[in-house]
């Protein structure tokens, strides 16, 4: 993917907010989940962007921000030149056929009572696309490009395996020939064998209909994969960014090394010799984030200055970015990095 | 790894376990015989409905009668045949010689009830604490799992701890009378990967202290890869693969097994075109024919269609089910 693909999506300074606890009367909530907290990223045309991060860090509720499944509370995600965080739901709907999502769970997002036509085809007449004999066409078409028999067209989801429920879901989600594709964790609830098989049709598919995909997924080996480029997500903020290739290779992030370190590697050989960064503690609450940089509390190279200064995204090498104030285009490896050095508090 | 000893904790012949559906009989288990060494770490690899957890609460008898049913076979456990104990028996053997940990804490650990309590009936059952030992005893074991300020924190509630420390509590509970055994089924599934690798790294801790046997239920082979040291590969009910670990990685000598292995995407591959294993896992009350994985599998020719394969021996440690079991094993060895 060049550099210079324009910018499919790009969402600036988006945050998501919600409030959590006991409502006072006359009040307001004190307390708030800062889910997505002032993030910015751009998706290009054609890409796979891969969302890594642990539970909790606000990778779900951006990618459901940016179809407006969830309001943002402020904020700006540009689509073809208009701010979609400020259309009504009335202007919106008329986006979401650009705009889908396949969900984890397609046992969970299928509606049980309906058949596999009439949940591919129900997109079709909502949008006014096809009715009839052409939709029904249509579903067929659809069907054969995801691998499912157009025998099955009468079947109910029950009937079928996850993986095919898989393919329902994603069949459903191009019915209206969208441009950008949330992908939430679409083959973590499957089986080894079935999502090779998944991944394999999400990128065939990507480039035979030049879509662009936000793939969200905990599981770094398939996104390494799949992905042209990777963000890491913690606390609700962007920590890394970069080429995936790029990233695997160098980790900037103390926790990305951390992260990919955690990944279980299929050869017994390499699992014997291998030193891992094991990440000390939980995840701290998104209701309190921690002061400065959210993950000094778990980083082992977290100085004083951690604690205050919040880190800004910052190119750290050619489009590599990173938030982390001890590393530097000069000296990026921490490792390497002496004591009580913080380049990145200059940059404020 | 340490070095295992030679005795057979646990031997498992011709294991049959069957469930009575609409749809007609469903062998879960069919005819599975493994054994389990003193120290050793045995995992077991398959997709869902292979029969791993099946096969597993049958060890224990958690296998709920009906529909479910332990037709034949044995559970050999220190020399005493599990199938044979009493009601009694059994419960002695529950929790103090054998103990499980499950995906998911939440559905192991009484929400109603703190932990400091649940944690405290295992040893008052038992090893006939009292009230003092007992609790003494649980947070020795909550701060031996690594729950950090374990004294104030154990008379929590299971929902007051995140999903990993729920993670610990459990193995806690699990491992607070040093069981012989543990069964551990997809233990990690549930967590994020930082908190997987903290898991993973206790329970290899724990294992090396105490000496304990574990089985370890997976479907991820990166895990298999770098905890156990003999796996069983599952498919629809039979093991398809059995090999010592480093070996099965490297040689492996069915297909099925070789499949799995080259579908999970390698951190030094390339990207592109990931190998696929074409297919769904078979429906278990609608076999084919011969065998199961033909449907499915690129070697299959006319017999795997017609004729069940027969289960061969490709080393004194190596067996494989499958026609043509020497053929995929000695090409795993010109490839690698």
């Amino acid at each position: 993917m060049s550099d210079r693909e324009p910018a499919l999506i790009s969402i600036n300074d988006l945050k998501v907010h919600f409030p959590v606890g006991v409502r006072r009367l006359f009040g307001r909530s004190r307390q708030v989940v800062k889910a997505v907290d002032g993030l910015s990223l751009d998706i290009r045309q054609g890409e796979t962007m891969g969302l890594v991060g642990e539970s909790g860090c606000g990778k779900t509720t951006l990618g459901r921000a940016i179809l407006r499944l969830i309001d943002p509370t402020s904020g700006e995600i540009i689509f073809r030149g208009r701010d979609l965080a400020q259309l009504s739901n009335t202007e919106m709907r008329a986006h979401r056929r650009q705009l889908q999502v396949i969900f984890q769970d397609p046992y969970a997002s299928l509606n049980p009572r309906m058949t596999v036509s009439q949940i591919i085809g129900e997109p079709l007449e909502t949008f006014g696309l096809a009715k009839g004999e052409a939709k029904k066409q249509r579903v067929q078409e659809l069907m054969e490009m995801v691998g499912l028999s157009s025998r099955f067209l009468k079947r109910y989801p029950h009937e079928f395996s996850g993986g095919q429920r898989q393919r329902i879901g994603i069949a459903r989600a191009l019915a209206v020939d969208p441009e950008f594709i949330v992908a939430d964790e679409p083959i973590s609830a499957l089986d080894v064998s079935i999502q090779a098989q998944i991944m394999n049709l999400l990128d065939r598919l990507r480039r035979e209909k030049n879509l662009t995909y936000l793939f969200i997924s905990h599981d770094l080996r398939a996104v390494r994969h799949v992905s042209d480029r990777l963000a890491v997500m913690y606390l609700g903020k962007i920590v890394e960014l970069g080429e995936s290739r790029a990233i695997y290779a160098n980790p900037l992030m103390p926790y990305t090394r951390a992260l990919i370190s955690a990944v279980p590697v299929p050869d017994p050989i390499i699992e014997s010799t291998r030193q891992r960064t094991v990440l000390e503690g939980d995840v701290p609450s998104p209701i309190n984030p921690p002061h400065g940089c959210r993950f000094h509390t778990r980083c082992p190279y977290a100085i004083q200055a951690c604690r205050e200064v919040e880190p800004q995204l910052v190119e750290i090498k050619p489009n590599h970015l990173a938030a982390c104030i001890r590393i530097s285009p000069e000296e990026p490896d921490i490792d390497r990095i002496a004591p009580g050095y913080a380049p990145g508090l200059r940059q404020r | 790894m340490t070095q295992p000893d030679t005795v057979n904790l646990l031997e498992v012949k011709d294991l049959h376990v069957h469930f009575r559906s609409e749809e007609g009989t469903v062998k879960a288990v069919d005819g599975i015989s493994f054994d389990v060494k003193q120290g050793e770490t045995l995992g077991i690899v398959g997709e869902s409905g292979s029969g791993k957890t099946v096969a597993n609460l049958s060890l224990m008898r958690l296998i709920p009668e009906p529909p479910g049913e332990i037709v034949s076979g044995s559970i050999i456990l220190r020399g005493r045949d599990v199938l044979k104990l009493s009601a009694s028996d059994l419960r002695r053997l529950r929790g103090k010689q054998v103990a499980m940990i499950f995906q998911d804490p939440m559905t192991a650990l009484n929400p109603f009830m703190r932990v400091s309590k649940q944690l405290m009936e295992v040893t008052q059952l038992h090893l006939g604490h009292t009230r003092v030992q007992a609790r003494e005893h649980a947070v020795k074991m909550l701060e031996h799992v690594g729950i950090p300020d374990a004294s104030e924190r154990i008379d929590s509630y299971p929902h007051e701890f995140s999903g990993g420390m729920r993670q610990r509590v459990m193995i806690a509970m699990a491992l607070s009378c040093q069981p012989d055994l543990l069964i551990a089924d997809e233990p990690t599934t549930a967590l994020d990967v930082t908190i997987q690798a903290q898991i993973l790294e206790l329970i290899k801790r724990l294992k090396a202290e105490t000496g304990a046997s574990v089985i370890l239920i997976t479907h991820d082979l990166g895990i298999v890869a770098g905890m156990t040291d003999q796996v069983i590969v599952m498919y629809a009910g039979k093991i398809f693969e059995r090999a010592p670990t480093g070996e099965l990685f490297q040689n492996p000598g069915n297909p099925y097994t070789r499949g799995l292995l080259r579908s999970v995407p390698n951190p030094t591959d390339e990207q592109g075109q990931l190998y696929q294993i074409p297919g769904q896992p078979p429906d278990l009350a609608r076999l084919p024919a011969g065998c199961p994985f033909a449907p499915r599998c690129e070697r299959a020719e006319e017999i795997c269609r017609r004729e069940f394969p027969p289960f061969v021996q490709l080393t004194s440690e190596h067996s494989s089910l499958c026609h043509f079991a020497n053929e995929v094993y000695a090409a795993s060895k010109t490839v690698s």
